[in-house]
């Protein structure tokens, strides 16, 4: 799970991390009076979506996809310039190399106070995977596409693992600032700025926190002035916060709606809709689907113990995507017994008077009787012995090549 | 032989009261595994009813292990208290006996918990974690087995094959691609979708290059993180035994979640294509679709000379 900019600043101010004054917006009126309170000269206006790549990114006219600005995060030097760059962001379409030529609506704003810049770090905190372990990771090349420096100045990127028996320790925050060529009052205000995200990090259950760029001001000040947080949301259960955080107009309502009934559904371009039980099948499903000729419609895992309704709800997404010309099901039963799934098909498909072709192939638990009940409806169901045989099926009967 | 577990392995069920925990208990004993009891904090002294036989429940790891002399648990508690359930196990095998294996079953485990857990677990060098999110793990036997985990037991048979995947249902899928070549298995283990988790790839590429029962082996993966790119080079120098492989996500999205915590693409790495360059890069054979796993697998055994 994902959250704003002006959130995740909200959570390193509330940690201690020096952040610059700044307010949330959502209408220009409201940036101008931010303009005013905040008093300063000069001010960012940033555009807030969940996706990175502001600065760089174009805002385009909802209704005619036409060129209204360049750059999603502007320097405004008078209240003149909020204005205008607050109602060239506001309601309009962001897009940047992290959204996809779809882009985003803005619908959120924050106008933050300027700051005098003698430096710009890269930092971030977040959990590897090969090492099993929180690791922090920074940079003096900050601003820039941390991917980039990695793969052209690999050098310039130094770690530190954190163990997670005895948390981070006072030698690594000294020998990071000094990587980072840190000295006196900064090296200093570095240290108790990663003491203060690292405990943020564990503390919120993060999976990320990066900040690009973190600066060090002319002052010798260390400063967030960017933040990209997201959570781990296997941890929501904890983190009743989470609730009042979400923008739930930044995620894909029917991935909402899949979740909320139990099952994982990503939407995909292709029109075969797919139906399957366990991650893993569902993927290779996917990819099986497209080794045959076709392009799969999404990803939908039913999870290991669906239920009737469980099934019909997951058909009633599928559906929801108007590209769908057919619908393959995989179901290999090991918990879940393929009678009731076919159970759940035929109610499904009789509910929602389904029109396209189905093809249902079944294995494991039950598989027999799963077959029988199939055969017995006089719906136009086509049966599958093997993956590869339902993919061949599905993408012929919707004329693909197979 | 078979790997880490055998035939007649005694087995503890923690969370043996919850309805999960009693429902794959059932299907355990069902199966024929050495179930010799449970554990759920507050209800030790009760027995719970399993095919008709009671079998009892304790407070604690620590007075399940020294009462059973077990040597593996399973866990099926909810994801907020499974970390440390992980970690109960890991310190009564450790003190009592000094090994054991922790199998958890439990999906949506808040990493961190995981970061912990593992670490805990590593701490305690004879014991091995496997999952968590996992099917976990099975050795199918002469009569009946050691089914430890949530998988269908009836489509396992004893053989030589040793299975390691990612994924719960694309390892049922290879046993009966195993099975549709008439092979059994040796042992097959889930280890799991999550981006953090105990055993890993390597660690049964090892443990079936040195089980006797073992004469080849199909591995498993999917997108994201760089597991399955670590196995194949780890294997490429020390597995002689034949391995056929199959990596899921090739027409996933990058940036999105597919269904397991850990399948995602990021920052353009943990791709598919990757895998399978690495896998054969490595030497071993890759079915692109799931069905063809038993055809590649029975050409790899005539190579090998095994068919």
């Amino acid at each position: 799970m994902n959250i704003h900019e002006y959130q995740g600043k909200a959570l390193l101010k509330q940690y201690g991390v020096p952040v610059l004054e700044g307010i949330h917006c959502t209408t220009v009126a409201d940036a101008l009076s931010a303009y005013d309170t905040l008093g300063s000269k000069v001010v960012a206006v940033k555009s807030q979506i969940h996706a990175g790549g502001r600065g760089k990114g174009n805002l385009l006219n909802p209704d005619n996809g036409e060129l209204v600005m360049e750059g999603g995060v502007k320097i405004a030097f008078s209240r003149e310039e909020v204005e205008s760059y607050a109602s060239n962001i506001l309601n309009n379409i962001l897009v940047t190399i992290q959204t996809g030529p779809e882009g985003k609506l803005v619908r959120n704003l924050y106008i933050e106070s300027g700051c005098d810049i003698a430096h710009e770090y890269y930092l971030a905190i977040l959990v590897d995977r090969e090492n099993k372990a929180v690791l922090i990771m920074a940079s003096t090349e900050g601003g820039m596409d941390i991917e980039h420096v990695a793969e052209t100045t690999p050098e310039k990127i130094h770690k530190i693992t954190v163990d997670p028996n005895v948390g981070l320790m006072g030698y690594q925050k000294r020998d990071l600032g000094l990587a980072l060529g840190l000295s006196g009052a900064a090296h200093k205000a570095f240290g108790k700025s990663l003491t203060s995200m690292y405990t943020m990090f564990m503390a919120n259950d993060c999976s990320m926190l990066e900040i690009n760029p973190l600066v060090r001001t002319g002052a010798d000040e260390i400063v967030a002035l960017d933040a990209k947080v997201s959570f781990d949301e296997n941890a929501e259960f904890r983190h009743k916060n989470w609730d009042d955080l979400r923008d739930l107009s930044e995620e894909e309502d029917v991935e909402i709606r899949a979740k909320e009934t139990g099952l994982s559904y990503v939407k995909l371009d292709g029109n075969i809709g797919c139906l399957v039980n366990g991650a893993g099948l569902a993927m290779a499903t996917m990819d099986v689907i497209k080794l045959y000729g076709g392009e799969p419609a999404n990803f939908l895992d039913v999870g290991g113990g669906a239920n009737e309704e469980q099934v019909k709800t997951a058909f009633s997404i599928i559906l929801e995507d108007p590209n769908v010309k057919g619908i393959l099901v995989n179901i290999f039963g090991g918990i879940m017994r393929c009678d009731i799934i076919a159970r759940g098909v035929i109610a499904a498909t009789e509910a929602l008077s389904l029109e396209v072709p189905l093809v249902v192939r079944l294995a494991g638990t039950n598989v027999d009787e799963g077959k029988a009940i199939l055969a017995a409806s006089d719906l136009n169901i086509h049966p599958a012995d093997d993956l590869a045989e339902g993919a061949q099926k599905i993408v012929k009967l919707i004329g693909g090549e197979a | 032989m078979a790997i880490w577990i055998e035939e007649d392995a005694k087995v503890l069920v923690q969370g043996i009261t919850g309805k999960q925990g009693m429902f794959h208990a059932d299907k355990m004993v069902e199966y024929g595994t050495n179930i010799v009891g449970g554990c759920t904090p507050g209800k030790g002294g009760q027995t719970v009813d399993l095919q008709g036989n009671p079998f009892p429940v304790w407070n604690s790891m620590f007075e399940a292990i020294e009462a059973t002399d077990a040597d593996a648990t399973v866990i099926y508690v909810p994801p907020p208290f499974a970390g440390e359930a992980i970690m109960e196990a890991a310190d009564a095998f450790d003190t009592v006996k000094g090994e054991g294996v922790v199998v958890c079953i439990t999906e949506g485990i808040p990493t961190i918990d995981m970061v912990k857990a593992v670490a805990f677990v590593n701490n305690r060098p004879g014991v091995r974690l496997i999952g968590p999110n996992c099917p976990g793990i099975i050795t199918p036997g002469d009569n009946g087995g050691a089914k430890i985990g949530i998988m269908p037991g009836h489509i396992h048979a004893k053989g030589r094959i040793g299975i390691v995947s990612k994924s719960g249902t694309l390892t049922y899928e290879a046993v009966a691609q195993t099975m549709s070549i008439d092979e059994g298995q040796s042992t097959c283990v889930g280890i799991g979708g999550d981006p953090v988790n105990g055993t890993g790839f390597i660690e049964c590429l090892a443990a079936f290059q040195a089980d006797p029962q073992t004469e080849a082996i199909v591995m498993i993966g999917e997108i994201g993180g760089n597991a399955e790119q670590e196995a194949a080079a780890w294997a490429a120098e020390n597995v002689t035994k034949p391995i056929v492989g199959f990596v899921a996500g090739a027409t996933a999205p990058p940036g999105k979640r597919m269904g397991h915590a850990g399948a995602i693409i990021s920052g353009g790495k943990g791709t598919a294509e990757e895998k399978f360059e690495a896998f054969e890069a490595a030497g071993i054979a890759c079915a692109k679709d799931p069905s063809e796993l038993g055809a590649v697998l029975l050409e790899s055994l005539k190579a090998a000379g095994l068919r």
